[in-house]
C-alpha cells in the first residue's frame, strides 16, 4: 500500500454495507467494509466461500440488482462514487474504467458467439471503432495475453476453447479498453495449477504493461502470497485484518489469518502428519455472533470477544490494521514461527 | 456429407413405413370399415359384392393389399378414393396444400412475433405488472379452444355486426387463391390467421418468457453487463438471442404438423378447403386411400421439419455444430 503518496487512492471504498431483505428480516451479508486501491496496486481480498468477497465485488460493479437488496457506503473511484453513479454512467465506467473478470471461464462467455465477437462488442460499445479496427485489436490483445494464434482463435466459439485459453481471452476481453482497476473475481479456482501460475503471472504484469490496479479475489493464501502486494482478510462478512502482504504473512495479527496461514502446507522441514484446521465452519449471515464473527472457533476467545459490537481496528503496524481485542489487550501473537520475511511459497 | 443424408433418407422410409401400416392395420380392424360394403352400396346383392371385392382386390391378403396401395399412392400416384369413385387422391391433396400453407404460413408469422414480443417485453419487466398481465393474457389464448373462438368469430363478423362498419370489410367463409385475387386472399385469410395464432402465441411468449429469465441468471449475462453494455442489449444480443435456440426447434414441430393436417379445426370451422379439412373428411367417410395419403403427407411434413429444425440447430447452436 502507497501510504506515503499525497495522491487520493485509485478506489477508495468506505462502510460498504450489503444487506438483503428476507421476510421482513434484514440480513446483512457484507459489513463495514473499507479499503483502498492506490496505482498500480495489487489489493488480495481473501476468504472463504461466503465471506462476501463476490458480493464486494459485485457491489463495487453495480451488478447486483437483485430485489430486496440494500447496498450502502460510497466507493470513490477517481472522485466519482460508483455506488452512487447513474445507472447510464456507471455503464460508461463498467468495462473501460473498471473491468471484471469472472471465477468460471466456461459459462462467462456467451456461448452462441464467438470469442472475438464478444471482445469487439465490448470494443465498440466504450470506443469508435470499425468492425475491422476492433477486430485488429482483439486479435493484437490475445497475442498479448499468450493466445497462440490470435487471429484464428478469436473466430473461435468458447466451447472450442480450454479453460486457461478462454480464461485469457476473458482477462483480453477485460483489458480490451484500458481500465485503470480490474477487479478479478477467483479467476484460477477453476484451472489447473500450471494455468494457474500462468494466468498469475499474466496479472502480475498487468501494471507494468496496462498501468492497472487489480483487486484479486480469492480464498488461496497461496495466490495471496505470489501475487498481492496487500492483503484484505474477510471474515463473515467483515474484515478481520489488513496490511501489506508482507507484514501481514510475517505477523498475522488475527487468530483467523494466522489460523488461514497455519493451514499452508510447509514448502520446507518436516511434513506434518495433519495440516492444521480451523474448527466448525463459518456462521450464515443471519446467525453472526453480535461481538467477533470469529469467535466460536477462536482459540483466544474470552469474555471480551462475546458482546456487541464486533472488535474494533486496531493499529498494529503502518498500514497494518485487525479487527481483534489481542493487541490492545497487550497480548498479540507471536510472529509466525519458521516463517520468513519474504512471503514467497 | 452423404452419410448423414442417407442415413436422414433411411429414417424418413422408416417413418413412413411405420406409420402407413399402422394407418393399414388399424383401417381393416376397425368394425364396420369393410371397404366393400361402403362401395357397393346398401343392400347390395352378394353378385355386385363380389363383383367390388374382385376389382378392388380386397379378396387379396392384406400385405398384398398395402402393397399395391402403396404403390398406386408413392409410384402412379393413381390412388382413388373408396367414397367418391374415380376421384384421384394425390391431385386431391396438392389442391388442398396451398391452402394449408397460406393459412399456417400467415399465422406463424402473427404468432412469431407477437410471442417475441410479449415474451421479451415480459421478461424485461419481469414481476411487474406488465410481466403479470401479458402472461395473463397467454394463459387465456392458451385456455380458449380455436374452434370455439373461431365460431365465435363468425358469429360476430358473419352474422350479428357483418352489417356494421367494423365488419362489413369480412368476405364470406371460404378460400380465394392467391393468383386469382391477392387482396381477396388476405382477407379471406386474414381472421384465420388470428384466430389460429391465438393459442400458440399464448404458448411460445409463455416459454420465452420463462427461457429468458432463466437465462439472465446465467454467468455470461453477468459478464455481458461487467462490460458496459446497456440493459436492452444484453436482453436482446445476449439473452434473446441464447433462447431462440429452445424457440426454433419447438416452432420447426409446431408449423410442420399444422402444414401437415393439424389446423383442421380452424379449416373445418372457416370452411378452408385445406389438408385439415380434407383429413376431416376422409374421416368421416372412412375413405382409407384418402385417409392413407393425408396421413402420408402430414408425416412427410414432421420428417422434413426435423431435419431442418436440426439443420437450424446447427446454424444456432455453435455448440451441437461440433459434435459427431
Amino acid at each position: 500500500m502507497l501510504a506515503n503518496t499525497p495522491a487520493p487512492p485509485l478506489l477508495e471504498v468506505r462502510d460498504l454495507c450489503v444487506s438483503f431483505t428476507s421476510r421482513g428480516q434484514v440480513i446483512p451479508i457484507v459489513e463495514n467494509i473499507s479499503f483502498s486501491i492506490g496505482d498500480r496496486e495489487i489489493l488480495g481480498l481473501v476468504g472463504e466461500s461466503g465471506s462476501g468477497k463476490s458480493i464486494t465485488a459485485m457491489a463495487l460493479m453495480g451488478l447486483i440488482d437483485a430485489p430486496g437488496v440494500h447496498v450502502t457506503g460510497s466507493a470513490r473511484f477517481r472522485g466519482r462514487d460508483l455506488l452512487a453513479l447513474p445507472d447510464r454512467q456507471l455503464r460508461a465506467l463498467r468495462g473501460r474504467e473498471v473491468a471484471m473478470i469472472f471465477q468460471d471461464p466456461m459459462t462467462a462467455f456467451t456461448p452462441v458467439y464467438t470469442i472475438g465477437w464478444q471482445i469487439d462488442e465490448q470494443l465498440r460499445v466504450h470506443q469508435r471503432l470499425s468492425r475491422r479496427q476492433a477486430r485488429a485489436r482483439t486479435v493484437e490483445l490475445l497475442g498479448e495475453m499468450g493466445v497462440p494464434d490470435p487471429a484464428n482463435t478469436a473466430n473461435r466459439y468458447p466451447h472450442q476453447l480450454s479453460g486457461g485459453l478462454r480464461q485469457r481471452a476473458m482477462i483480453a476481453m477485460a483489458l480490451s479498453c484500458n481500465p485503470s482497476l480490474l477487479i478479478a473475481d477467483e479467476p484460477t479456482t477453476a484451472l489447473d495449477v500450471t494455468v494457474q501460475a500462468q494466468i498469475l503471472e499474466l496479472m502480475r504484469n498487468l501494471r507494468t504493461t496496462y498501468g492497472s490496479s487489480v483487486l484479486l479475489i480469492t480464498h488461496d493464501m497461496g495466490v495471496v502470497a505470489e501475487t498481492c502486494d496487500s492483503t484484505l482478510v474477510l471474515y463473515s462478512g467483515r474484515v478481520a485484518e489488513t496490511g501489506t502482504t508482507r507484514d501481514l504473512f510475517a505477523h498475522p495479527q488475527h487468530p483467523y489469518t494466522a489460523a488461514l496461514l497455519a493451514s499452508i502446507p510447509p514448502m520446507s522441514g518436516p511434513r506434518p502428519d495433519r495440516l492444521p484446521a480451523i474448527p466448525g465452519g463459518p456462521p450464515q449471515p443471519m446467525e453472526r455472533p453480535v461481538g467477533c464473527a470469529f469467535a466460536p472457533r477462536c482459540a483466544h476467545t474470552h469474555a471480551t470477544c462475546l458482546p456487541a459490537p464486533p472488535p474494533r481496528f486496531c493499529t498494529v503496524g503502518p498500514g497494518h490494521t485487525v479487527a481483534c481485542v489481542l493487541p490492545a489487550e497487550g497480548a498479540p501473537l507471536p510472529p509466525r514461527s519458521g516463517s520468513s520475511t519474504s512471503p514467497v511459497l | 456429407m452423404i452419410m448423414p443424408l442417407l442415413r436422414r433418407l433411411g429414417q424418413t422410409v422408416f417413418v413412413l413405413f411405420g406409420i402407413s401400416a399402422l394407418v393399414f392395420t388399424v383401417f381393416f380392424a376397425t368394425p364396420g370399415a369393410d371397404p366393400t360394403a361402403r362401395i357397393a352400396g346398401r343392400n347390395a346383392a352378394p353378385q355386385t359384392m363380389e363383383k367390388v371385392r374382385k376389382e378392388y382386390g380386397f379378396d387379396r391378403p392384406l400385405p398384398v393389399q398395402y402393397a399395391i396401395m402403396m404403390k398406386k399412392l408413392f409410384i402412379t400416384r393413381d390412388l382413388a378414393s373408396y367414397a367418391n369413385r374415380g376421384e384421384l387422391v394425390v391431385p386431391e391433396i396438392m389442391r388442398a396444400a396451398p391452402v394449408t400453407l397460406s393459412l399456417v404460413t400467415g399465422a406463424a408469422i402473427i404468432w412469431v412475433v407477437l410471442s417475441i414480443a410479449m415474451g421479451v417485453i415480459a421478461a424485461a419487466f419481469k414481476d411487474s405488472w406488465i410481466d403479470r398481465g401479458l402472461m395473463i393474457l397467454g394463459l387465456v389464448g392458451i385456455s380458449i379452444p380455436v374452434f370455439w373462438l373461431g365460431q365465435v368469430v363468425n358469429l360476430i363478423t358473419q352474422n350479428r355486426y357483418h352489417d356494421t362498419w367494423l365488419f362489413s370489410w369480412v368476405p364470406g367463409l371460404g378460400y380465394v387463391p392467391f393468383s386469382q385475387s391477392p387482396s381477396g386472399w388476405f382477407l379471406a385469410l386474414v381472421i384465420p390467421w388470428c384466430v389460429l395464432a391465438v393459442m400458440f402465441v399464448g404458448i411460445y411468449s409463455r416459454i420465452l418468457r420463462a427461457d429468458l429469465v432463466a437465462i439472465m441468471g446465467e454467468d455470461f449475462i453477468r459478464t455481458a453487463r461487467a462490460k458496459g453494455l446497456s440493459p436492452t442489449r444484453v436482453l436482446l444480443r445476449h439473452g434473446l438471442r441464447t433462447a431462440l435456440i429452445t424457440f426454433v426447434s419447438l416452432f420447426g414441430m409446431d408449423f410442420a404438423q399444422l402444414v401437415g393436417g393439424g389446423a383442421l379445426l380452424t379449416e373445418v370451422v372457416f370452411g378452408l378447403p385445406g389438408v385439415g379439412r380434407l383429413t376431416y373428411q376422409a374421416l368421416n367417410s372412412l375413405d382409407l386411400p384418402l385417409i392413407m395419403a393425408t396421413v402420408m403427407y402430414s408425416a412427410v411434413f414432421v420428417v422434413l421439419a426435423n431435419a431442418l429444425v436440426d439443420a437450424a440447430y446447427l446454424f444456432l447452436d455453435p455448440r451441437v455444430r461440433d459434435v459427431g
